[in-house]
């Protein structure tokens, strides 16, 4: 009996250290910068409240804001640049920025906004997470904040209810797909126009894969976001005809199997030959550097890799945006609602941090935000000037081509299985040639049937857990 | 007079038993088994937060989105523990054989050296690994063709076929050091007396592991079992940094531990389901429950402990 008792107590404890000692390390990915993947959405354990008092009014009727935000690699540009900016034009309000690990950000969030010490202004993720808190009471509504006129429907659709009748968060800043090439390559082999067609486009290809010297395309697909962000989301909007195609999606009037998207998988998986030997091992990170040491020709990008690129000392690059089927068709591209502002209901300064959410949505922050942190653009309806040339190359898109968003990021992508992580799988499957382009489609396709009913959408934030 | 003294001492409460035991204890209690049947409750709870019963359960084992997940991870956690169990095992117990023989010279060093990993964050492990597997600059293509060997070369962490084998065997060189650690202490703990006995009976080093040194170290290779085990089943940090939260190529190296990360905290759009991965852990814990049990009462109790 005693041994037996001995034994029990014996299997509890190593099952409890068991139990206990598992996820310890909750690093984020290397291969996932938090830039580069907006709403990485990956909250470590539950972080207790953090005494961060939500707004204290200092002596002479001077009041302090603080801002929650993820971009803790922002924080110099923030305390340098754009913070002296706002409080050289509002002397009486002083405001600090203090952000949270991407990776823990969610959770932290969520524990100071129930603990009531979050700071008066959110920084807002895309879609349902910012949705989640303004169903929760944790945002206010925006509606009637001067300067939301200078946002489009685009621009507000990701920090908006689904009927559109509330916005409840400022849209900061978005990204863009396209195409990074080396300048210096492309004057080396005598290629002198940028394609505009998909056909221009594989005469490219063809001519460096002939040189035989340089890499034509460079894009790993091991850590698998990269085919989907990247790839599909970058050259598909051209196929399926941008919000036309998306918001078809949502409606269920267009599906996955129908031919817009096959015809975008069946286009990825023709690049194979053209990417580096071993993709199917070849990381984010990877990639990035085999482009920055100059031996790849056209890197499939989002705008923030400009800024990387330029740091490496990669400066002689240039953008194109993705190209279209057949010439003289409508371009769209990919501008991708990233970042926003919003307000805690609960901000004991409301009217001040109302203020800066103005001032958030004006001209003047958009211009110093761009120019601050190039690749990331303001959203804002009047066009901003960006001293980065690159930068403002891929901007200058937006004058010709029409914008669209992620077709995975509104709605879709409340179910399980999640559309975006089967998009992430399954087309780096495509790429890799281990999914045929039609597989692809029609595994995406069957994971969302599986949950989703167009017109009967599930809200997030509604539920609680016990 | 003699008889009666111990009755008496025996009614008083063994106070220093209390207080000693006490804060480990409070400590346990407070942190690790309230929390466990917290999460245990949790798992009986649907997400708005009304009583379900197993309805959680049912839906892990049966529903088509959860199921083949679920039983994918535990697939391959199996395999997982299999390649441990099959190579950092032995090849811990010979690293520790070896190294007990005392001709060798310079055993500290190699100790030192082969335990080395299993001090270093996983992290790290995983980012060395990455990068001499790398198609790009990794040393694994370059060091295969100096061998003539270059066209075997293949990128192993991107392919579903190979990239679990490779995690596997990745882990398996950072923890070798534990079996072989743990197998030294044992085999020292073996008197040089027996040992010698033997040797002037006529039996050679072969003889004498596999009757002597193996036989009287047998308890220890069941903790040893039984810590991979439970260790396996509770893997993710390398896994997540190796291939990431969608233990990629297509889910082939998703353990329990990713499936479980993945299901409670939510991963990139896809938000975090607490109950539901209350309940991934629940399984988890069964499953590790029932293994340990199994071993304690089906095998250890059968070991004999010799002493010495």
């Amino acid at each position: 009996m005693k041994s037996r008792l001995i034994a029990l107590g014996a299997t509890l404890t190593i099952v409890l250290a068991a139990c206990t000692s598992g996820s310890s390390s909750s690093q984020p990915p290397a291969s996932q910068p938090a830039a580069s993947v907006p709403a990485a959405s990956v909250p470590a354990a539950s972080v207790p409240a953090a005494s961060v008092p939500a707004a204290s009014t200092g002596g002479g009727g001077q009041v302090n804001l603080t801002i929650e935000s993820w971009r803790n690699d922002d924080l110099t540009i923030w305390q340098d640049t754009i913070i002296p900016a706002f409080e050289a034009k509002y002397p009486n309000i002083k405001v600090t920025f203090s952000p949270t690990a991407p990776t823990d950000y969610n959770a932290t969030l969520d524990s100071k906004l129930q603990g009531g010490s979050a700071g008066d202004l959110i920084a807002c993720r895309p879609f349902d997470l910012s949705l989640g808190l303004y169903n929760r009471g944790y945002l206010a509504s925006l509606n009637d904040l001067p300067g939301m006129e200078n946002f489009d429907s685009v621009a507000k659709s990701a920090w908006i209810t689904d009927d559109g009748k509330n916005a409840f968060c400022v849209p900061m800043a978005s990204v863009i797909h396209g195409f990074i090439y080396n300048k210096d390559i492309f004057t080396k082999l005598g290629i002198t126009t940028l394609p505009t067609t998909l056909a221009d486009f594989h005469a490219i290809l063809d001519k460096i894969q002939k040189d035989g010297k340089y890499t034509p395309l460079v894009m790993g697909t091991k850590d698998q976001w990269e085919s989907a962000t990247m790839g599909f989301q970058n050259i598909g909007p051209n196929f399926w005809k941008g919000e036309d195609g998306r918001k078809a999606l949502i409606a269920g009037t267009a599906k996955f199997t129908d031919a817009p998207y096959v015809n975008t998988w069946a286009e990825l998986a023709s690049w194979k030959p053209f990417l580096e030997k071993g993709v199917e091992g070849v990381a984010y990170p990877d990639a990035q550097q085999l482009m920055a040491s100059g031996k790849g020709a056209i890197y499939p990008a989002g705008t923030w890799d400009i800024g990387y690129f330029e740091s490496t000392g990669l400066k002689n690059i240039g953008f194109f945006g993705p190209p279209v089927q057949n010439a003289g068709d409508q371009c769209y591209i990919s501008d991708h609602t990233d970042i926003a502002m919003g307000l805690n209901a609960k901000s004991a300064h409301s009217a001040e941090a109302k203020t800066f959410l103005s001032w958030v949505a004006s001209t003047d922050f958009a211009t110093l935000y761009a120019n601050a942190l190039p690749g990331f653009y303001s959203l804002n309806k009047n066009p901003v000037t960006v001293t980065d040339a690159v930068a403002q190359s891929a901007v200058d898109l937006r004058q010709t081509c029409k914008s669209t968003i992620r077709n995975s990021y509104q709605i879709l992508s409340r179910g399980t299985p999640n559309l975006e992580n089967d998009l992430w799988a399954d087309t780096a499957a495509d790429v890799n040639g281990t999914l045929t382009p039609q597989a692809a489609a029609a595994k995406v396709q069957a994971g969302l049937d599986s949950w989703y009913k167009p017109g009967n959408v599930p809200q997030p934030g509604e539920s609680t857990a016990p | 007079m003699a008889i009666a003294q111990p009755r008496v001492r025996r009614r008083r409460i063994p106070w220093h038993l209390i207080v000693f035991l006490a804060p480990a204890v409070l400590i346990y209690t407070a942190f690790m088994v309230y929390p466990l049947f917290e999460s245990l409750r949790l798992s009986l709870f649907s997400s708005n937060g009304s009583f379900v019963g197993t309805a959680n359960y049912n839906q892990l084992l049966t529903d088509n989105n959860f199921a083949p997940r679920f039983w994918g991870a535990l697939q391959n956690n199996v395999i997982f523990f299999a390649i441990h169990m099959l190579l950092q095992n032995p090849i811990g117990l010979l690293l520790a054989a070896i190294l007990s023989t005392r001709i060798l010279r310079g055993r500290a060093v190699y100790r030192t050296l082969i335990f080395a990993p299993t001090v270093l964050s996983v992290v790290i492990i995983g980012f060395i690994w990455k990068l001499f597997l790398s198609p790009l600059w990794g040393v694994a293509q370059g060091g295969l063709d100096a061998v003539g060997l270059g066209q075997l070369y293949q990128p192993w962490l991107g392919l579903s076929g190979s990239a679990l084998i490779v995690v596997g065997l990745m882990s398996v060189w950072q923890f070798v050091g534990i079996p072989m650690l743990l197998f030294s202490a044992a085999l020292l703990g073996i008197s040089d007396e027996i040992i010698e006995a033997a040797r002037v009976d006529g039996a050679n080093s072969l003889r004498i592991f596999r009757s002597i040194q193996l036989p009287l170290i047998a308890p220890t290779v069941g903790i040893v079992a039984i810590l991979t085990f439970v260790g396996n089943f509770n893997a993710f940090d390398l896994v997540y940094a190796v291939q990431g939260g969608l233990a990629g190529p297509d889910f082939s190296t998703d353990l329990l531990g990713t499936f479980f990360y993945r299901t409670f905290y939510g991963f990139q759009l896809q938000l975090g389901n607490p109950t539901m991965g209350a309940t991934v852990a629940g399984m988890m814990f069964l499953i590790i429950l029932f293994g340990v049990v199994l071993f304690l009462f089906g095998i250890q109790r059968r070991l004999q402990t010799v002493e010495l």
